[in-house]
């Protein structure tokens, strides 16, 4: 198949997240030539600034940065659980990538979610309900997606918990009594349940130890080679975004520094931060 | 035809962190290459032979010059082209073998080589069959192939790594020092499944401080010295 730039699958413009009352010199005064992402004059806080990308059908994008550099803001906003305050993106799979989705209304914002991406965040307790049970939170999300059949909803739920290999027979537990890992597959569970062509993985791995770490890891990497899931991994361990990406941003301060392919930003990185970020590689 | 033109390239590494620190790796490099030609680039360590792989593959941006490829669907300077257009090529034409296997954790001999093919054939068991078979030729042992290559030995790490490279038959494959840890036998099969492509219209740049491989697979041989282009040769 030849590359066809008109291709991709979401387009972001100048994504922009502003805490406070900022001025129109707000984006001048702050960045990483600052060293600083709160405005002097308004003390208003960038969390991140003009992000633009284009992600293509089965790419891996990965956003890497210290604390507090913005990546997490980028996804959150495009999953829509923070309002931009610039910024524009569309999704190619809704309307033919025409309307611009952060400008829908909540009900529209709602049926991208459930149909057309998933997430998986740091804190299983953000994504899953922990007052249902483990099939209950899959079938949540089948449900909102407008599924109503219970048995063919209990099936793909089954399915899908094999395929993350957490034990069938624990369907009708609460992710409460699961371990930090099977949290985490239960996570990933739900968020492919209605085979989104997008996925946004925050930090997923931090936090779990080693061993549970390369089980979450490699379900990961099974569904990018097996599925061709296009996903957008945050997270400040190289080692996880040179395992995982194709392409990666570097975020500081709100700003991307560099962006590029992962071995050329691990192997020839041009930005003088993203130089300092590989060579603490271990 | 050409497949790939290298005009005026250099590299220069720019080391912000170590009060910018200028190291000159490459400094203009001018080749052809023709379509279904083997090159053998040869020099002492630190001449820049990898650096000068690395700039082709994009693992490395060059600072000047132009890296022209021809592609199935026309050329293009790899040095500036986008880099969702890189990573198309990378797995549908160009393929490119370090010298040593980055493995994969937890991933099996025989997935790691597989991985290429699937890309294209969408069916795991022939992808797997196939890398089965090419292992088997290699003469890794069996009872590796559903083993973790992390603990394998250098040669048989080496032998993985080169079948995962050419198993999808790439277009133009960029090789580093593909039989340095091998055995006389298996070196022999390692340049066999070289020349292989190469009659199906591979083109191959290859690394290589060993005679004997070079001589068996080189068209030309390329010559670098501190970073620049020393000698070409062309092989009788």
């Amino acid at each position: 198949m030849a590359f066809n730039e008109d291709n991709w699958l979401l387009r972001v413009r100048n994504l922009t997240k502003i805490y406070g009352e900022p001025n129109e010199r707000t984006l001048d005064l702050t960045g990483p030539e600052f060293g600083s992402n709160i405005c002097p004059e308004t003390e208003s806080i960038v969390a991140c600034a003009n992000i633009s990308f284009d992600l293509y059908p089965g790419e891996v994008l990965g956003i890497v940065g210290e604390s507090g550099s913005g990546k997490s803001t980028v996804v959150k906003m495009l999953y829509f659980d923070l309002e931009k305050t610039f910024g524009a993106a569309w999704l190619k799979p809704y309307n033919n990538g025409l309307l611009d989705i952060l400008k829908e209304s909540n009900q529209r914002k709602r049926y991208i979610r459930n149909n057309l991406m998933g997430m998986v965040y740091q804190n299983p307790r953000d994504g899953l309900n922990f007052g249902f049970s483990s099939g209950g939170n899959i079938a949540e999300k089948l449900i909102m997606a407008g599924q109503m059949n219970v048995a063919n909803i209990r099936e793909r739920a089954s399915d899908l918990l094999n395929k993350t290999e957490v034990p069938v027979q624990r369907m009708d537990n609460r992710p409460g009594t699961f371990s930090g890992g099977m949290q985490q597959r239960v996570q990933i569970s739900k968020a492919i349940a209605n085979n989104p062509p997008l996925l946004f993985l925050d930090e997923v791995t931090t936090g779990l130890d080693v061993s549970v770490q390369a089980k979450v890891l490699d379900l990961i990497r099974e569904l990018q080679t097996y599925l061709g899931i296009a996903m957008i991994v945050v997270s400040h361990d190289l080692s996880v975004i040179r395992m995982l990406t194709d392409r990666v941003m570097v975020m500081k301060n709100g700003r991307i520094v560099e962006s590029g392919l992962t071995d050329q930003i691990l192997q020839d990185p041009q930005h003088e931060y993203s130089q300092l970020l590989v060579s603490s590689l271990l | 035809m050409n497949i790939l033109e290298v005009n005026d390239l250099s590299k220069v590494f720019n080391l912000h962190i170590l009060n910018n620190k200028k190291i000159e790796a490459l400094t203009d490099i001018n080749f052809t290459m023709q379509e279904g030609e083997i090159i053998g680039l040869t020099g002492k360590s630190g001449s820049g032979k990898s650096s000068l792989m690395k700039c082709i593959y994009r693992t490395y941006l060059a600072s000047t010059g132009e890296i022209i490829y021809t592609s199935k669907d026309g050329g293009l300077d790899l040095v500036k082209a986008d880099d969702h257009r890189v990573i198309e090529l990378r797995k549908t034409e160009i393929n490119y073998c370090s010298q040593f296997l980055s493995v994969i954790p937890r991933v099996t001999a025989v997935d790691v080589v597989c991985e290429n093919l699937f890309r294209i054939e969408k069916d795991k068991q022939v992808a797997r069959d196939k890398a089965k078979q090419m292992l088997e030729e290699l003469a890794l042992p069996g009872e590796l192939f559903d083993a973790f290559p992390v603990t394998f030995s250098g040669g048989e790490q080496q032998r993985i790594n080169v079948a995962r490279a050419i198993i999808a038959s790439p277009r133009f494959l960029l090789i580093d020092e593909p039989t340095a840890s091998l055995d006389a036998r298996t070196k022999d099969v390692v340049i066999d499944m070289i020349l292989g492509l190469k009659q199906n219209g591979t083109s191959v740049l290859c690394i290589s401080h060993d005679e004997y491989t070079l001589e068996r697979l080189c068209d030309r041989r390329i010559d670098l010295q501190f970073g620049r282009i020393n000698e070409v040769e062309v092989v009788e």
